[in-house]
């Protein structure tokens, strides 16, 4: 009787304890979430701030290199959530007026998407070969590609830059283009995939006798679709956010992509800063929110806890 | 009748081999133009005295580049931050994991947050960074009222804390996933017969999870090493290409050195640094090898 009433408290304290559980960590999930976000979340709301606003709460920060300029600087940087008046007039500059930034922001995509297209389509036909090849020498190249992969970029640009020197590039999207696309990185995510393909899959189509060509484009290729998303996605944030190549391959800041124009901004145009930030991490942002599933997906592939 | 199938089989077997070879062979020939060749040639610069001559002096340079001030310093501060950096997410990694592994509300939208940095180009909120860490900026003014006093977080010692915030920021969604995904991959019966059997979550998590975990932990903690080199590409957008002292990292020692054209220089520090890469990979591997089998199947 008393062991009954006992095990019956006891679940409802049991019960209780586990409520309590679930809602501090929910509670420190929510405030950590709000931490992650917040940095994001500032960029944005700041960015429809007037230049006169920007000037009075952040005039302090980027006042760096201001000789005897006129322009009143507030000594206290006043960090704001929201705008007092909400302004496109950064927007209308930085979309109509000055076409620089527009400008930089083309440099971005068109050093982006050449690279993304064709490091996706050779590494496509390189993973399915090795899949299908055969061999210790295999392994070994497979293993080189690796390393190359994890290698820092102030390692790899090295070669980079000589071979760019050799064949003229230098100081021409090309430098950035060529080594972007022989990027081994696509290569080594999409082989671990392409291995998981079952072999009867495979050994199937031989024997109604089809070819190579005909086993990649036809069964290979198609199966690979989702994973071909995940490596996209991959892909894309990396040399989206690139910095260190063009500032070796290309001296010209002409040429130079977004991001490291904005590291270089100066402090009359702080008021567009935040928009050109903004502008800028939009496809991230729309690529993530269609493509999350996809992203997950493919750090699992690379941290191997899938295949 | 039997010889003919033989043949016919190493005629497949070969056909199937110059296929893939085939197919690698765009791939090959970009990697060894672009990578492995030059890299030969990076070798014979960093044993020569200089490209005109070309007098062998051996590993002089090696010397040269290890006994420089600049390098070192730069070493010893890599190694600090990476030291510091790569506990750190992985600790915090796995406490995210753990959190959104529980059955909280809204999980799908928490683990968003977490993984936006990721797709957020640095660049883009090194302006909200400049403005947090100023002498008179967000934190600072947050610190003050605690009696706290200024720090100019940017232009002192305390400037790699900053880095290591924003490191934090962009990679702790990266690990947690992964710490979710082989926490999803515990059998749930397990978990369930140790509840019954009144194991408490302590004693479920030392027990149970962190074995089905090492191989993950290993794994990420080598990541994040390998990613706390990468860690330039914030410093510079942060502060430029001459930071504060205790921001000089091997990466800045590289760039400064790629400026002078310095070819001797440059081909043995980074000799250096993929000897010390390959150390660390060849670690990964051996630990792939040793515990990713054991888990999976």
């Amino acid at each position: 009787m008393k062991k009954i009433r006992l095990s019956k408290n006891g679940l409802s304290a049991k019960r209780k304890k586990q409520i309590v559980g679930i809602s501090i960590a929910t509670i420190i999930t929510f405030l950590l979430a709000i931490v992650f976000i917040m940095p994001i979340v500032l960029t944005i709301t700041n960015s429809f701030m007037s230049q006169s606003e920007i000037n009075a709460n952040y005039g302090a920060v980027f006042a760096k290199t201001e000789k005897g300029g006129k322009v009143f600087i507030s000594e206290i940087v006043n960090l704001k959530f929201i705008p007092d008046m909400v302004s496109f007039s950064q927007y209308i500059t930085v979309l109509f007026k000055s076409p620089n930034y527009l400008f930089k922001f083309w440099n971005s995509v068109i050093l982006v998407v050449p690279i993304l297209v064709f490091q996706l389509l050779i590494a496509m036909f390189a993973s399915y070969g090795f899949m299908r090849a055969k061999g210790k020498l295999k392994e070994i190249i497979f293993f080189l590609y690796i390393i190359l992969m994890l290698m820092p970029y102030q390692v790899t640009l090295v070669p980079n830059y000589l071979v760019s020197t050799w064949l003229g590039i230098v100081d021409t999207r090309w430098a950035i283009w060529l080594p972007g696309i022989a990027s081994p990185f696509a290569v080594y995510l999409l082989t671990k995939f392409m291995r998981r393909i079952p072999s009867s899959y495979i050994e199937a189509a031989q024997i109604d006798g089809a070819g190579e060509w005909q086993i990649f484009k036809n069964i290979c290729a198609p199966l690979c679709k989702g994973c071909m998303y995940s490596v996209a996605i991959l892909v894309f944030i990396d040399y989206w956010n690139m910095v260190e190549q063009p500032l070796i391959l290309l001296s010209d800041p002409e040429y130079h992509p977004l991001s490291v124009f904005l590291s270089q901004i100066n402090s009359g145009e702080t008021g567009l800063a935040f928009a050109v930030a903004t502008v800028y991490m939009i496809p991230g942002i729309l690529i993530f929110l269609y493509g999350e599933d996809y992203l997950v997906e493919g750090i699992m592939y690379q941290g191997g806890v899938k295949g | 009748m039997r010889r003919e199938k033989g043949s016919q089989l190493k005629k497949r077997t070969r056909k199937q081999r110059l296929g893939a070879a085939l197919f690698l062979s765009p791939s090959l020939i970009g990697v060894f133009l672009f990578f492995v060749l030059p890299f030969f040639v990076v070798i014979y610069y960093s044993m020569i005295n200089n490209p005109i001559l070309g007098e062998f002096v051996w590993f002089e340079n090696f010397g040269n580049v290890l006994r420089n001030a600049a390098f070192k310093i730069a070493g010893k501060n890599t190694l600090k931050f990476s030291f510091i950096a790569m506990p750190l997410s992985v600790i915090l990694g796995l406490l995210l994991a753990l959190l959104l592994d529980r059955n909280i509300p809204l999980r799908s939208q928490f683990r968003t947050c977490f993984l936006t940095p990721m797709m957020v180009p640095v660049a883009s909120v090194v302006l909200i960074f400049q403005v947090m860490f100023h002498l008179n900026g967000a934190v600072n003014r947050f610190m003050v009222n605690f009696g706290a006093d200024k720090v100019d977080w940017l232009k002192s010692d305390q400037a790699q804390i900053v880095i290591i915030i924003l490191f934090l920021w962009k990679n702790l969604g990266y690990n947690m996933i992964l710490f979710l995904a082989a926490l999803e991959s515990i059998p749930k019966d397990l978990l369930e017969v140790a509840t019954l059997e009144n194991a408490n979550a302590w004693q479920i998590f030392f027990h149970i999870k962190i074995r089905y975990l090492t191989s993950t932990i290993l794994f990420v903690t080598i990541f994040s090493l390998i990613n706390s080199f990468k860690v330039f590409r914030e410093i510079y957008l942060l502060t430029g290409n001459y930071p504060y002292d205790s921001l000089y990292m091997l990466q800045h020692y590289m760039n400064n050195t790629f400026k002078s054209l310095d070819y001797q220089k440059l081909s043995a520090a980074a000799i250096i640094m993929s000897l010390v890469m390959v150390v660390i990979i060849g670690a990964l591997f051996l630990v792939e090898n040793y515990f990713g089998k054991d888990v999976e199947e």
